[in-house]
């Protein structure tokens, strides 16, 4: 129980996703506008992270290694991905419409969010059993959900500030990830 | 031949990835610790587009428009995954140094994004001109934006020191995650500030030209 805190405080926290590990920076970046868009893509991140991470792990532990056709992780992974994806979108559709306008235009976003990949990627590195790898997927969709919710807050709050024109747009989001990369720093002493 | 030089000076400079249409942002900030890093991860990536843009191209007539991107995929997830057996052969340091990132590759969006615009359009000899374009104008981002981050973070390029420790003392952060954001964030601050430079002289010009009539 112990190890699984450990993984969860290290994926969610110290190596946080997007601002240790650069993954997931182009929503990260992209959708971070108002509170509300940036909370349903965390959802939407959540909800498709924990799902391919325990899916993928599975067909790596069941079908892969007794086949021993490891090498093809990259492939099967990315193919797995892109077919939950599209599966999800079509099964919240059907069955749960009212969470599936909430997440909206999210969803497809997801397939090209490499943070997705990263994670069924790391947990067959870290060699994590199913119970790990399900915890280290959750924890560290949680970490890009607590991360691009706290910026979008402060993009709202800064919005009409007087910046200098170059800094406009990109430039200014890129500074504060910055402050906020070194604000986590705060989080290595935890473990 | 023309054509083909064209293809290699859009993909350097006038639709260089990373600086004007910002794509592949994730291996940008993560791989960049040093210059050395920064070329071995463009030139496996500009590999990979090479070999993924000439397949498209050649298979262009082939797949049925409708299954085109799962089909991009597959060929770009074979070749990735060609690259990095080979790599963690022949390379290892720098397989180890780069790590999680070659496999990532997979979702690097330049290589589809050449795949769906240009590759699945045109012939298989200008597609892989547009791959090498494409790939040395990444390369020279991330060589730029490592060499950058080295120079200040350690006072070396390319593992030469060209700021002596009595000199210059090496701000750490830069090496580290935030000082990834912040080198990028002060590069995209150049790159507007150039523009609007830039812009304004177009309308003094234009004043000028229509106080003169």
């Amino acid at each position: 129980m112990g190890n699984l805190i450990i993984i969860a405080v290290g994926s969610a926290l110290v190596s946080n996703v997007v601002l240790s590990q650069f993954l997931g920076i182009c929503p990260f970046l992209g959708v971070s506008k108002k509170v509300d868009t940036a909370a349903g893509m965390g959802a939407a991140v959540i909800f498709v992270i924990t799902l391919a991470s325990a899916i993928t792990i599975v067909i790596y532990q069941f079908i892969m290694v007794p086949l021993g056709v490891e090498y093809l992780q990259t492939i099967v992974f990315i193919l797995v991905i892109a077919a939950l994806v599209q599966f999800v979108e079509m099964f919240l559709k059907k069955s749960m419409p009212s969470l599936y306008n909430a997440l909206g235009i999210y969803l497809p976003l997801i397939t090209t969010n490499c943070a997705v990949l990263g994670v069924a990627l790391t947990n067959v590195q870290e060699n994590y059993n199913i119970i790990e790898s399900i915890v280290n997927g959750f924890a560290t969709s949680v970490g890009f959900t607590i991360s691009i919710v706290i910026l979008a807050g402060i993009r709202e709050k800064t919005e009409y500030n007087d910046f200098p024109m170059a800094f406009r747009g990109t430039a200014i989001v890129m500074v504060t990830a910055s402050l906020m990369a070194i604000a986590f720093f705060g989080f290595s002493g935890i473990i | 031949m023309n054509k083909y030089i064209e293809r290699i000076y859009n993909g350097i400079i006038k639709e260089n990835p990373t600086f004007v249409i910002v794509l592949g942002m994730c291996p940008t900030l993560a791989v960049t610790t040093s210059a050395s890093n920064g070329v071995g991860m463009g030139l496996t990536t500009t590999a990979v587009l090479i070999l993924c843009n000439m397949l498209i191209a050649a298979l262009r007539n082939f797949i049925p428009d409708k299954v085109r991107i799962p089909g991009f995929i597959v060929v770009i997830a074979t070749f990735v995954t060609l690259t990095e057996l080979l790599l963690s052969a022949f390379l290892p340091a720098l397989n180890d140094s780069l790590g999680l990132y070659i496999p990532l590759i997979v979702v690097n969006c330049i290589i589809m994004g050449r795949a769906e615009a240009y590759a699945c359009k045109n012939g298989v000899l200008l597609s892989m001109f547009d791959g090498i374009g494409m790939g040395l104008g990444f390369t020279m981002a991330l060589t730029i934006i490592g060499a950058i981050r080295e120079l200040l973070g350690t006072g070396q390029i390319f593992g030469f020191t060209i700021l002596p420790a009595a000199v210059y003392e090496p701000i750490l952060i830069f090496i580290l995650a935030p000082g990834a954001f912040l080198v990028l964030s002060m590069l995209v601050a150049a790159q507007n500030k150039i523009n609007l430079i830039n812009e304004k002289k177009a309308k003094e010009a234009a004043k000028a030209a229509a106080k003169a009539e």
